[in-house]
């Protein structure tokens, strides 16, 4: 039914005025708010569309559950939060009436009740208030510590919890782009729009952008603001639609500029699609901007405050510049009888809009003595009362404002009169937000008691309201210069505006106990602040922190500049001397959809798959992730559990033969002709005696002595390696290569290039892999003679070109056979194929680390974990005496890794040879010593051996070496399990299979 | 998210395309076997960790692969310059670190004059 | 290396199975190269260039291509060059030919491509790549290493709304599939 008309029975509410405010009838939309159907109009916000059906209830305070209605018409709204749905996942909690627009078959409900809005047993609370004072919880939930956790902050969080987060997974899009732009505009009011004009003017590529649906800023209700002889906001749209055709400029509505970060970088959230009615599948529903911009011009505006009086929070309580909104922009009366509390001359251009428009005015109470005489001169002509010199010291009414209490300022002769709805203003505290975010420094104006930009940290300049420049001819001036271009520009304002005050009106002091809200959203009253500081909080952050006062997710946009006057007065200090709180990103709540953007499903990281996954996946492989890679594990027969299934590869492997996926080992290829040189001080080992066709395993430390990675590495040619590295450390190795060659090492004549994705590897291991592989090798004799343990080859694999490796990570005969990638597949199945025929398995990283553990082959990070030497983990035959120089053989040489008693890697052999010990269980001398106890060290890797027929382990151990042949022992939780102390291979110790 | 001038690209590019690198200006010794325990661990463990100006390395990891040298203001986390790495260290004109004490949060926050 | 006549093995392509969608801007994967990651001196890019038949570019982000093999300089002693082609056109041979000192290793397979060509090309990249792509900045030819999301690339510019999209070939499916949710999202 969106859009179509539902002929003339339409009930667009009866707070719509005819005539009034910029929506049409022609299109409208049907939403429900707590179960009731309403019909709102196209462009309506939430906000608006309820007011025009006469409905300020919306919300329950967060502490208190005071019934809350809607205060503000944009995004600094703190009470009208609501959680607005278009079905069971689609559904978003704390979204602000006031920002989102009204969608066709919108479900919206209020929060922070039960069982209902207007009945509320959590309402309670307040009438418990006294007990719940600044600091409540802080101090009255100490003890017990353990009743913290499990039972106070549940508790509390139920009770005073916001919306609720939605359980289904979010089916939206959510999408992400990086911009550039020379100027990059925030606000598009009339500052923001002649900014834009002079800019785009210059050729330069601007970004214009603005968190309503239309540009226009205060336009949308600055009725008697004309630019260029036109409506102002009509000048908006025309403006904006010129600028929108220049190719220069892109102009971003419906979009908040949330974070001004370093280098001129913003992030920008665009709502694309949460106000259609029916969102395309494909359509994002919110797109984050990352946009880099050379100057920014700040155009944000200036945001109004509401006074501080008691029982100042009741629905139907709203800003002066709202009620002035909804009434000029949406067409909708605040109420029929309405009273204006003012410390500013624009709140009466509110009342003289409303009483044109046929609401009947109350009277303006204003606590000056001496308003804008313009202004003044205008009320009396429209027959408006206006009491200056008095207060509204308190209001009433439950669900909504009934009446307000007005006396003359320090006198006690009151008078009720009543309301329907109380319009406020206590003035217009600048946006500087964005301009704190980028560190630039705010100074304290007396004259105009507000913040204004200062010192400017980044290429950027503050425009119009935010910068404090009121006058329109001062702040159209000030655009086209900030702009760097010229535009004409002609702007007027039949009333000037004075007034302003800020921290707890008339009857809210510190000599009474009424509850005057400064933080609407966090339920802080100026009582609290004043508590906070009675009780020795001195510092604005702490008093921020001890009333939360500006710590809901409205950041204080109304409160703070409250709660540091009255926090000042209380100190008997200067407000600049009180301090401002930092404005921090996001300046409104970001989803995390937009900031997670892409990034979910396959997209949340790379699933980094060998060529022959697929493959493997077919013979039934199960896959574990190692760092991004998807690793074959294990490939589990039809009836085989993963034990079953590694038994029976480990046993096949070294029975017959197996067939591993090694594609993931990095490889790097070492170039030039210092390569060997090159490789002698970034390993331990020595690289120039190796010859070209061997391979040699090496060991690398980093400069501290410790054992950083390890790998085989074959010389292909004089001037040629081909390095393998751990899977998970290749990008490091090669950074940490890199590091040496460029900066240490430059003089010497040697590239890396990383080949790990080059090369697809096929490993074929055990006493058959010869017989296998040989009828698919061209071009090379692989007898045991002619190709012996640790050589290396170029040759042609079934017609690809390949590198084949004799070497072994099982200690049995092995190949590893390099070919391109893409060949990988073919290559893989035919030799998978003929060593099935043989009685070969395929074999997974289980088996493989299984194999290893046997053989007694450490393995980098699981049985080294950085401080660890190579002689630690019985590895000193691999540095060399004879260098005088490598990366790590200073370190190497320092008193605590040459002294005796350090870990040492040691294999342990339970006494029970079915226990197979824990990885990471400590290990102790004497079980029955009190604790704690001195623990020697731990088990590193810890296997069931099908081969030994038992269970094996590896662990680092003080002294261990010289304890071989002890007992020692592994307390467990339930048991203490006997080792004995082995040396590290438990397998062929003679080490005969692998020359087969 | 920074802005970073790669001395060899000669270009502003992203953060997302760096690694940072550590401290600039630390020579590997020349005979580093024979250095005694305590150059070894001026050398190799202690940082200046200075607030202000500091030298450090970046990588242009996802760009031209160099490393190279940067002065950098710790406070604004401004750029001063950058330069190719085997370049001496240069001075940055009418700047210097300013003090080696920490910030505490109360004086990096409520700083508007 | 240079690949042989006629191997018995056939070749499984990266991204093989993936098909971009017909629009107006596609997302194809590449036919296959013969790449080579050429490493050398400045002093001996004459040399090198002469032997490969082509001008090694110099400066930074920038390429040439002549006679179907396009270098792409990533790095002030570093290239990326591609020859069209499965067979390849003999880049490692030409550059032992030149006689100078320099390291090329075959990165053919290690590396796969990615085409984007259409309208809102340069913003489906931006989608994931920090960089300005806009003509002033990277005009057609310029080339470079970047980041894409969470993986690495080396970008080309081959028309104002076309470029080639270098990334290895594990990280080819999320670099398409962000690609595709980039192109998505650039028509609207």
């Amino acid at each position: 039914m969106s859009g179509s008309s539902h002929g003339s029975a339409k009930n667009l509410g009866a707070f719509r005025l005819k005539g009034a405010g910029r929506l049409t009838p022609a299109r409208t939309s049907r939403f429900t708010f707590d179960g009731k159907s309403y019909t709102a109009m196209e462009g309506d916000t939430v906000a608006s569309a309820l007011l025009a059906h006469g409905v300020h209830l919306v919300g329950r305070s967060f502490k208190y559950h005071r019934p809350r209605g809607i205060l503000s018409a944009g995004p600094e709204e703190p009470n009208a939060l609501l959680d607005v749905a278009r079905d069971s996942a689609r559904r978003q909690p704390n979204v602000r009436a006031t920002v989102q627009e009204v969608f066709d078959g919108a479900k919206i409900s209020s929060q922070n009740r039960w069982p209902s809005l207007a009945f509320d047993v959590g309402s309670v609370n307040n009438l418990l208030s006294p007990f719940f004072p600044a600091g409540f919880y802080y101090k009255t939930f100490k003890w017990p510590r353990e009743a913290w956790e499990k039972v106070y902050e549940p508790i509390i969080r139920r009770a005073a919890g916001l919306g609720v987060a939605p359980k289904e997974e979010d089916p939206d899009r959510y999408a992400n782009r990086f911009a550039h732009c020379d100027v990059l505009i925030a606000g598009a009011g009339l500052a923001g729009l002649t900014a834009a004009l002079s800019a785009a003017a210059t050729g330069a590529e601007v970004i214009l952008v603005d968190e309503q649906p239309q540009v226009g800023g205060a336009l949308h209700f600055e009725t008697s603001t004309t630019v260029d002889g036109k409506n102002g906001f009509d000048w908006a749209q025309e403006t904006a639609a010129k600028l929108a055709a220049m190719p220069n400029v892109r102009i971003l509505t419906r979009t908040t500029v949330f974070g001004y970060y370093n280098h001129g970088f913003l992030g920008l959230a665009e709502r694309v699609s949460d106000h259609l009615d029916r969102p395309g599948r494909e359509t994002p529903r919110e797109r984050l901007w990352q946009v880099r911009a050379k100057r920014v011009i700040l155009a944000t505006g200036a945001i109004e405050r509401h006074m501080v009086f008691a029982n100042n929070d009741r629905p139907g309580i709203m800003l002066a510049s709202a009620a002035r909104t909804f009434l000029n922009h949406y067409g909708v009366a605040v109420g029929r009888n309405v009273g204006v509390y003012t410390a500013h001359d624009s709140a009466y251009e509110a009342a003289f809009d409303l009483k044109r428009a046929g609401v009947s005015i109350a009277a303006i109470v204003d606590c000056r003595e001496q308003p804008g005489e313009a202004v003044l001169a205008e009320a009396r002509a429209l027959g408006i009362t206006v009491l200056t010199g008095h207060s509204v010291i308190d209001t009433t009414g439950r669900l909504r404002i009934k009446s307000m209490t007005v006396a003359r300022n320090g006198n006690m002769d009151i008078r009720k009169m009543a309301v329907d709805a109380l319009i406020v203003s206590a003035g217009w505290t600048p946006s500087v937000h964005l301009f704190s975010q980028s560190r630039g420094k705010l100074r304290w104006d007396e004259a105009s008691q507000r913040f204004l930009p200062d010192i400017y940290a980044q290429d950027c300049v503050s425009v119009g309201a935010c910068n404090g420049t009121d006058e329109t001819d001062l702040l159209v001036d000030e655009a086209i210069s900030a702009g760097g271009g010229a535009a004409s520009v002609n702007a007027e304002r039949r009333f000037g505006w004075s007034g302003g005050m800020i921290g707890a009106a008339e009857g809210a002091g510190p000599d009474t106990r009424v509850k005057a809200f400064v933080d609407f959203q966090h339920d802080v009253t100026a009582k609290d602040i004043r508590l906070a500081v009675r009780e020795g909080m001195h510092s604005i952050e702490h008093i921020k922190r001890f009333t939360t006062n500006g710590m809901a997710s409205d950041q204080g946009k109304l409160s703070n500049m409250h709660g540091l006057a009255i926090a000042a007065e209380m100190l008997d200090r200067p407000i600049p001397q009180v301090g401002l709180t930092t404005f921090r990103a996001p300046y409104t709540p970001v989803t995390y959809g937009t900031l997670v953007a892409h990034s979910r499903g396959e997209l949340f990281d790379p699933a980094r798959k060998t060529p022959m996954h697929d493959l493997e996946a077919a013979e039934g492989a199960e896959f574990e992730d190692v760092g991004n890679w998807k690793r074959a594990w294990y490939f589990p027969k039809r009836g085989e559990d993963m034990a079953s299934a590694v038994n029976r590869e480990c046993r096949t492997v070294r029975d017959v033969a197996g067939v591993f996926d090694a594609s993931t080992l990095g490889k790097i290829e070492v170039v030039g002709p210092d390569a060997a040189q090159f490789l002698n001080l970034l390993y331990t080992n020595a690289w120039d005696t190796l010859k070209p066709g061997r391979c040699r395993y090496g060991i690398m430390t980093r400069e501290d002595g410790f054992v950083y990675d390890d790998g085989v590495v074959g010389r292909l040619a004089e001037d040629r390696f081909h390095v393998t590295t751990t899977t998970g450390g290749a990008p490091r190795v090669l950074h940490h290569m890199e590091d040496y060659l460029q900066t240490e090492f430059p003089h010497l004549k040697v590239w890396l290039t990383s080949t790990t994705e080059q090369w697809a590897v096929i490993a074929v291991q055990g006493p058959k892999a010869r017989e296998i592989i040989q009828p698919f090798v061209e071009g090379l004799d692989i007898s045991n003679e002619a190709f012996p343990h640790m050589s290396v080859a170029e040759c042609a694999v079934m017609g690809v070109p390949a590198r084949l490796f004799r070497m072994s990570f099982t200690g049995e005969l092995g190949f590893e056979v390099n070919v391109p990638a893409d060949y990988g597949p073919a290559v893989w199945t035919a030799i998978w194929e003929r060593a099935k025929s043989m009685g070969a398995c395929l074999y997974g990283t289980e088996t493989m680390h299984v194999l290893r553990a046997e053989k007694g082959y450490i393995i980098v990070g699981q049985d080294t974990d950085g401080t660890v030497t190579p002689d630690d983990a019985g590895l000193g035959w691999a540095v060399s005496k004879k260098k005088t120089d490598f990366v790590g053989i200073r370190g190497l040489k320092r008193p605590d890794l040459v002294r005796d008693g350090r870990k040492q890697l040691v294999g342990l052999l339970t006494n029970r040879p079915s226990d197979v010990l824990e990885e990471g269980a400590q290990i102790v001398a004497d079980p029955n010593q009190p604790k704690p106890m001195t623990m020697l060290g731990h088990v590193t890797s810890a296997y069931w051996s099908e081969n030994c027929g038992r269970s094996i382990a590896m662990a680092l151990v003080a002294g261990g070496r010289s304890r071989i042949g002890q007992t020692l022992y592994v307390p467990m939780k339930d048991r203490t399990i006997a080792v004995e102390v082995t040396d590290t291979v438990f397998f062929d110790k003679e080490g005969g299979r692998i020359h087969g | 998210m920074l802005l970073i001038h790669c001395p060899y690209c000669e270009e502003d590019r992203s953060e997302l395309e760096f690694r940072w690198a550590g401290e600039a200006h630390i020579a590997r010794p020349d005979a580093i076997a024979d250095i005694t325990d305590e150059e070894f661990a001026e050398y190799f463990f202690l940082r200046n960790n200075e607030k202000g100006l500091t030298y450090e390395r970046w990588r242009h990891i996802h760009g031209c692969g160099r490393f190279f040298n940067a002065a950098r203001d710790t406070v604004s986390d401004r750029f001063l310059m950058t330069y190719k790495a085997g370049l001496p260290k240069r001075p940055v004109p009418g700047v210097s670190a300013t003090e080696k004490t920490v910030e505490t949060y109360e004086q990096t926050e409520g700083d508007a004059r | 290396m240079a690949e042989m006549s006629s191997p018995a093995a056939a070749r499984t392509l990266a991204l093989s199975g993936v098909r971009g969608r017909a629009a107006s801007l596609a997302v194809t994967p590449a036919a296959p190269a013969e790449r080579i990651s050429l490493r050398a001196r400045s002093e001996d890019v004459a040399a090198l260039s002469a032997a490969l038949g082509l001008e090694l570019p110099t400066r930074p982000k920038t390429s040439a291509a002549n006679n179907g093999r396009t270098a792409h300089w990533l790095g002030p002693d570093e290239w990326l060059v591609i020859g069209e082609g499965e067979k390849g056109s003999g880049l490692m041979a030409a550059c032992v030919a030149s006689g100078v000192l320099h390291s090329a290793v075959d990165v053919s397979h290690r590396n796969t491509a990615i085409l984007v060509e259409g309208a809102g090309a340069a913003a489906a990249i931006n989608a994931g790549c920090p960089l300005d792509l806009s003509l002033k900045a990277f005009p057609v030819g310029a080339c470079t290493r970047t980041i894409f999301g969470k993986v690495e690339i080396v970008l080309l510019r081959t028309g104002e709304e076309s470029f080639r999209v270098e990334v290895w070939r594990s990280f080819s499916d999320y670099a398409y599939a962000l690609l595709a949710e980039g192109a998505l999202d650039a028509t609207f």
